[in-house]
């Protein structure tokens, strides 16, 4: 019984991850490794992991610095409002992509107020990087803000206290006292963040128009190889994001032994 | 350096934490704010260190009215109930915390921590993380980040409220020989009526966000002021009567009250070791029966009722116990040979009686 378990849970492993991965990798060297290496490196390829990176990494620094201080003040802060908006930060979890890249459509549009100021200041925002940052941010922001918060509320603030009783000024106890203490739920917000912006691919594919080597991220590269026909071209740039994937995955459990470590010896104090 | 607190009244909302509180901790001195949870010390302390704003009311260190500077300006030394201590450095690097702000070069540094770690007995453990030390350890790591600045005085929230009753008394031992060695004004809050007894060579009593008195360990338990002092100090007897021909009448139980006009309702406070109980029905004028024994370890405490129904605590050494033959449900005889008129709740000094000669035994207090 116990191995027939086992073996169930061993084949739909099997069947859903390591077999798609391990034919997707022999596809993607089927024509040679000369042939994956022209794939990756084609200029349309470069320019889609070159934007798909420049989107996560604004995207990582702005959910760090706004989602710790959402973090901050949804944990230290009582307002009115406040449960509303604790519960709206979880809705990008909720709401398809598609959808948030549709809002993101109909917001900036030019029939709208918001479209036309931007029309006028000659700043393009859809079809372009800036929709395209709105559209990763929206679905990427609960993960610092849901990290961060209950650890925020386990810390307390007698640690920041008396750093303060010890002189300290507010900058220097929020980067002495505070910061470390959140180290590790920022490693693993921060992963989780990059490694959701890099898949993207519905709220982008909306808002981005997907126009090659001006819009196309590395997602919209592989489906747009796939729709043409090349499968080679889709596999050996699917392959490579699964290879940074899997690395931010090791990186995310390390950072979460760690991080399990830090409560553990909160709740010891 | 001296603390002064004049008119301290703090607000909540619609509740008064600290209500009008004045009170003065002399140079030098280990004073203890003593009262029940919720009675507002916590907040005093608070209020002194800078870390609450006060609704009005003027603190004064070392003369210097410092409602104006902020907690990192007013140089105080702050222990936290729960340590506090910064779970990511190692104990060294807590004590130094507060140099490194202040700018101290690395060599006095250095110097200043390791004379910290001797000084608490935490030689050797400067590199460990607090997760790996023991609750007393972390209370005295606490105690050195405090000391290590020299403020000009220590604050102290329930210093020993976290660790067991073993760990507290050692520390408590501690803490008063490390004041005896540094003499730095020290004031700390507790709960815990005999931590405050032992420790504190004055005690300030609070209930309810007032001060209730202020003396020393034996001024308050020996002339509680109020009767919040009087049931929350030690243990006591209080029972309420009324005047009727200069004596307070409590059934059978009759107390002088010279002074009193008849038909006042006053109350009568009476320590249990001031409760004399035989055996023998005749030995003593008043009967009861005898309800339960209970063994404290050092002594044992008696509990009477009387046909009027009183219940009453007794106190009794070993010695004297074991020349008894006690049987619980036995009829005994017993007097109360010293008590005091409580305060009325207007206030009015307590007054002192020496119970009107009691039938004398050999037993005296």
């Amino acid at each position: 019984m116990r191995w027939l378990l086992i073996g169930i849970v061993w084949l739909y492993f099997l069947v859903l991850l390591v077999g798609p991965i391990l034919y997707m990798a022999s596809q993607s060297f089927s024509e040679g490794l000369a042939a994956f290496w022209a794939e990756i490196s084609r200029p349309e390829a470069l320019h889609g992991f070159t934007l798909t990176a420049e989107i996560t990494l604004i995207v990582l620094v702005l959910n760090l610095v706004f989602g710790t201080l959402t973090a901050l003040v949804l944990a230290r802060q009582q307002f009115w409002g406040r449960s509303l908006v604790s519960g709206v930060i979880d809705l990008p979890f909720a709401v398809s992509p598609v959808i948030a890249g549709f809002m993101l459509i109909l917001l900036f549009g030019p029939d709208t107020m918001l479209g036309a100021l931007f029309g006028q200041a000659h700043i393009k925002v859809l079809f372009a990087l800036p929709a395209m940052i709105l559209a990763t941010l929206f679905v990427t922001f609960p993960f610092m803000v849901r990290e961060l918060t209950p650890l925020l509320q386990t810390l307390g603030t007698e640690e920041e206290e008396a750093a303060r009783t010890l002189g300290a000024n507010e900058w220097q106890v929020f980067v002495k006292v505070t910061l470390p203490a959140l180290r590790w739920g920022l490693v693993y917000g921060a992963t989780l963040t990059v490694a959701r912006a890099i898949g993207e691919f519905g709220a982008v594919l909306v808002v981005s128009g997907n126009i090659l080597l001006l819009t196309q991220t590395a997602t919209l590269h592989i489906y747009q190889s796939y729709v043409d026909f090349n499968y080679v071209a889709a596999n050996a740039v699917a392959l490579t994001l699964l290879a940074v994937s899997f690395a931010i995955l090791t990186v995310l459990e390390i950072a979460k032994a760690r991080a399990e470590t830090t409560v553990a010896e909160a709740g010891a104090q | 350096m001296k603390i002064e607190v004049r008119g301290l009244t703090k607000k909540f909302g619609s509740g008064t934490a600290v209500g009008n509180v004045s009170f003065v901790v002399n140079e030098g001195e280990l004073l203890g704010l003593l009262g029940p949870s919720g009675s507002g010390k916590t907040t005093v302390l608070r209020l002194i260190a800078g870390l609450e704003v006060p609704t009005s009311g003027d603190i004064f260190i070392d003369g210097k009215r410092v409602n104006d500077l902020t907690v990192q300006e007013r140089n105080i030394g702050f222990v936290f109930q729960h340590y506090a201590l910064f779970k990511h450095l190692t104990v060294f690097d807590n004590i130094a915390f507060g140099l490194k702000i202040k700018k101290w070069n690395r060599h006095d540094i250095e110097q200043r921590v390791l004379e910290l770690l001797a000084l608490m007995s935490l030689d050797g453990l400067g590199r460990r993380y607090p997760h790996q030390l023991s609750g007393g350890q972390r209370q005295r790591v606490a105690i050195a980040r405090a000391l290590a600045p020299r403020p000009s005085v220590l604050l102290m929230d329930e210093p020993f409220g976290a660790v067991d009753a073993k760990v507290r008394q050692e520390l408590r031992e501690w803490l008063i020989r490390l004041h005896t060695d540094l003499n730095v004004t020290s004031l700390f809050v507790t709960h815990d009526q005999e931590e405050a007894m032992e420790v504190s060579g004055r005690i300030i009593v609070f209930s309810k966000g007032k001060l209730e008195q202020a003396g020393s360990p034996a001024d308050v338990y020996e002339e509680p002021a109020t009767e919040f002092v009087a049931r929350f100090i030690g243990s006591m007897n209080i029972v309420e009567g009324i005047v009727r021909r200069g004596q307070v009448q409590v059934g059978s139980l009759e107390f002088p009250a010279p002074g009193f006009s008849d038909g006042q309702k006053l109350q009568v406070g009476f320590r249990p070791y001031y409760v004399k109980v035989a055996e023998d029905a005749t030995r003593y004028r008043q009967q009861a029966k005898l309800r339960h024994v209970y063994f404290l370890g050092v002594a044992y405490r008696l509990e009477i009722e009387t046909a009027d129904g009183l219940v009453l605590r007794s106190r009794m050494n070993k010695e004297e116990f074991r020349r008894y033959r006690f049987v619980v449900g036995q009829a005994v005889s017993f007097a109360v040979t010293h008590f005091r008129i409580l305060p009325q709740e207007s206030g009015g000094p307590s007054t002192d009686i020496e119970a009107g000669k009691p039938i004398p035994g050999p037993l005296t207090p």
